[in-house]
């Protein structure tokens, strides 16, 4: 069944701003008020803290900022923040979250529910500040949610759910909300935001059972496991992972209600009875929307699932919704370096396997912020063949 | 409370026995009197290492205090965080109380890899204190050279060979490092003066602000003495002048014990096996460039502390 996002539109509604992605997300981290941030800058994140610091300044929040001189100590000062009893944020890119990486497992690990904003940006080497998602993708396997955005507008959303998701008793995982560099967090848009108290009201008060602070009832944090332990305990970290898709569901539906914007696992767009389905994320949705309905007037069945979460990836839900396709076109904004395909696209096909007879095209596009126009977006339609295809590169 | 016998007699100790260090350990006598020096509730950090590893093995733990160990290099910047979740929790008035904060970290995690989150935490002024259990190596992984590691000792990666003498360098001077961020209160101390260790430690959780304690101590297996002489090596270092006692308050320089008669370096040495080669006649010129180079550290600090020389 495909989930499709009501929209409503603009008239009469309150809170209408324009914004870019970094302000939006700003604004979301505003209205949250967390205890704590820890940041460190880098492009093109840079903004979400350095607006949010701006805040602090002039005593909109009760937020402590911690400029830390790191990501590692980001993340590292986040996670002991959060063991402390705080609600505990951060936000980073690219160079910036390959830094945190040893801490991002050992923030899973120590169930601790933190949102991080991540704004998808290239890795070294060469360098380069624009968007792909490899970033992020080098750190999909690190027991962290992770939801991607297709727009300023999704990434507030999603920002503001993540806390409840990360928070929820059954999931107390840490959550990556992720926008795609440049092409949304600078990027202005009319954002509708929603009223201060709304977004305290629904994200509520932070209130874990356990916490450094509570001199009274110690606890040991971050133990060492041997052979006997460790096993179970990294099972266990698993299990609120399978149960996070109805927690999503349940926590995107609740939003819907607020808003009239309803949250899934995916999203799709004639999706129901297309024969050419194309699955990618983040913004390039937006120009899979303007050339579907072309193809739709020529008479060619095409359709689109944006996923949303990557983390828990919705394998079910994606053979459900486009198994019955023909062909099946996986965008991947990332090179796997594996001689076979990009992360999505791996992932796709395991989801369909044995569920589906659709050919399967892999399309590698977009690396370091190269743009997928309309012509080439259209063309990735067309594209057939076993092996991964790059779509837009000389040579 | 006084710091006596009589006194501390009556704590109950922070950590509890049956904790997996070696019998003799340095390091967690040093750790022991830390904690049992503080009169606040405390909330306390390690750095991956010997102390983390002996302390936390599931299901079991040896703290009865909040504890929490993160990764190797950022002790420094999980208690800043944690601390920071203090300041943002009292402001607000969701906790109440009075809290010291206190993280400990070995040499490997403190000179070396967590250098960098010791200094940010140590510059934007958190309210903790850090202290270095110094045993010159990285005893838990199985004695290879750290910064701190003494010129000439013998580690499991500056093994002494044909051609090798054991570790080329002189070790770094952290504690004036430390000195350099301006901190309110810098010290170095040594578990054989259990008094001057916990007076310190009391006068560093008095002061609002980053303080820093490097603590020489010793590892049996690392240096390889016999385990009934891990406080005595440590005194040698001392009387030796090796490893001086001082504090630095709000940059006043303070030598709190000079020695009788300075013993010479080979005094702290001979007892080590990893100088065993030290003490072989051809390698004597390498004993007196250690002999100068503790001689110059010495005079350098007797000047700072407006000592006189000798």
């Amino acid at each position: 069944m495909s989930e499709t996002k009501t929209e409503t539109s603009l008239k009469g509604v309150k809170n209408l701003a324009a914004l870019t992605g970094n302000e939006a997300v700003a604004q979301a981290l505003r209205q949250i008020n967390p205890d704590v941030i820890a940041a460190y800058p880098i492009t093109p994140a840079t903004e979400i803290v350095q607006i949010f610091s701006t805040y602090v300044s002039d005593g909109l929040v009760n937020t402590e900022f911690v400029a830390v001189e790191s990501e590692h100590s980001a993340m590292s000062a986040t996670i002991g923040a959060s063991a402390a009893g705080a609600r505990a944020m951060t936000a980073t890119s690219s160079q910036g979250l390959a830094l945190m990486w040893e801490m991002l497992y050992i923030a899973s690990g120590l169930r601790r529910p933190i949102v991080m904003p991540v704004v998808n940006r290239a890795l070294s080497s060469p360098i380069n500040i624009h968007c792909d998602h490899s970033d992020t993708m080098g750190a999909r396997d690190a027991g962290w949610l992770h939801i991607f955005s297709e727009d300023a507008q999704e990434a507030y959303d999603n920002t503001i759910q993540a806390i409840r998701i990360s928070e929820h008793p059954d999931i107390q995982l840490p959550t990556m909300v992720t926008m795609d560099g440049f092409i949304i967090s600078h990027g202005m848009e009319v954002v509708k935001m929603l009223d201060d108290d709304v977004v305290r009201d629904f994200v509520g008060t932070y209130k874990p059972d356990t916490y450094l602070l509570d001199v009274d009832k110690p606890v040991t944090m971050g133990g060492l496991d041997f052979t006997d332990f460790y096993f179970e305990h990294r099972r266990q970290l698993a299990e609120p992972m399978e149960a996070a898709p109805g927690v999503v569901k349940q926590i995107g539906e609740e939003y819907g209600k607020l808003t009239g914007r309803k949250f899934g696992l995916y999203e799709g767009y004639m999706l129901d009875d297309a024969d050419y389905v194309m699955v990618l994320l983040g913004s390039t949705a937006g120009t899979a929307k303007t050339i579907i309905p072309e193809l739709r007037a020529k008479g060619i069945k095409a359709g689109l699932l944006k996923l949303r979460m990557f983390r828990p990836f919705p394998a079910d839900e994606i053979a459900d919704a486009a198994g019955r396709a023909k062909k099946i076109v996986v965008m991947d904004r990332a090179e796997g370096f594996n001689a076979v395909g990009g992360p999505l696209c791996a992932e796709v096909k395991a989801a369909l396997y044995g569920k589906s007879r659709a050919e399967v095209v892999n399309a590698v596009y977009g690396l370091g912020g190269r743009d997928l126009g309309p012509d080439l977006a259209r063309a990735a339609f067309d594209l057939s063949g076993p092996g991964v295809i790059h779509l837009g590169v000389r040579g | 409370m006084a710091i006596n016998l009589k006194e501390l007699s009556k704590k109950t100790v922070p950590l509890s026995p049956g904790h997996r260090a070696c019998a003799g350990c340095g390091s967690i006598i040093t750790i022991k009197l830390v904690l049992m020096a503080a009169e606040d509730p405390i909330v306390c950090v390690s750095a991956t290492g010997c102390m983390e590893v002996v302390t936390t093995i599931y299901p079991y733990t040896a703290w009865r205090v909040p504890f929490m160990h993160n990764a190797f290099e950022n002790a420094a910047a999980t208690l800043s965080g944690i601390e920071t979740a203090y300041r943002s929790l009292l402001g607000q008035g969701k906790i109440s109380g009075k809290i010291k904060f206190i993280a400990f970290g070995g040499d490997g995690g403190t000179y070396d890899i967590g250098l960098q989150s010791l200094s940010g935490a140590m510059e934007r002024g958190h309210d903790m204190l850090y202290v270095c259990y110094d045993n010159e190596a990285y005893m838990n992984t199985g004695i290879q050279r750290s910064s701190s590691t003494p010129f000439c000792a013998a580690t499991s990666t500056s093994p002494v060979g044909k051609a090798s003498r054991g570790k080329k360098q002189y070790p770094k001077d952290l504690t004036k490092i430390m000195v350099a961020h301006r901190l309110p209160y810098v010290a170095q101390a040594s578990p054989h003066n259990w008094q001057d260790l916990m007076a310190k430690t009391r006068k560093a959780l008095s002061i609002e602000g980053p303080k820093f304690m490097n603590v020489i101590s010793s590892c049996h297996r690392g240096w390889r003495v016999p385990m009934t002489d891990s406080l005595e090596v440590c005194r040698l270092a001392v009387e030796s002048c090796y490893w001086p006692l001082f504090e630095v308050e709000d940059g006043a320089w303070k030598l709190n014990y000079r020695p009788r008669q300075k013993l010479p370096i080979t005094e702290w040495i001979k007892g080590q096996k990893r100088f065993a080669h030290l003490l072989k006649p051809e390698n004597q010129p390498m004993v007196a460039r250690m002999q100068e180079e503790v001689d110059r550290r010495w005079g350098e600090l007797l000047q700072l502390c407006g000592e006189k020389a000798g």
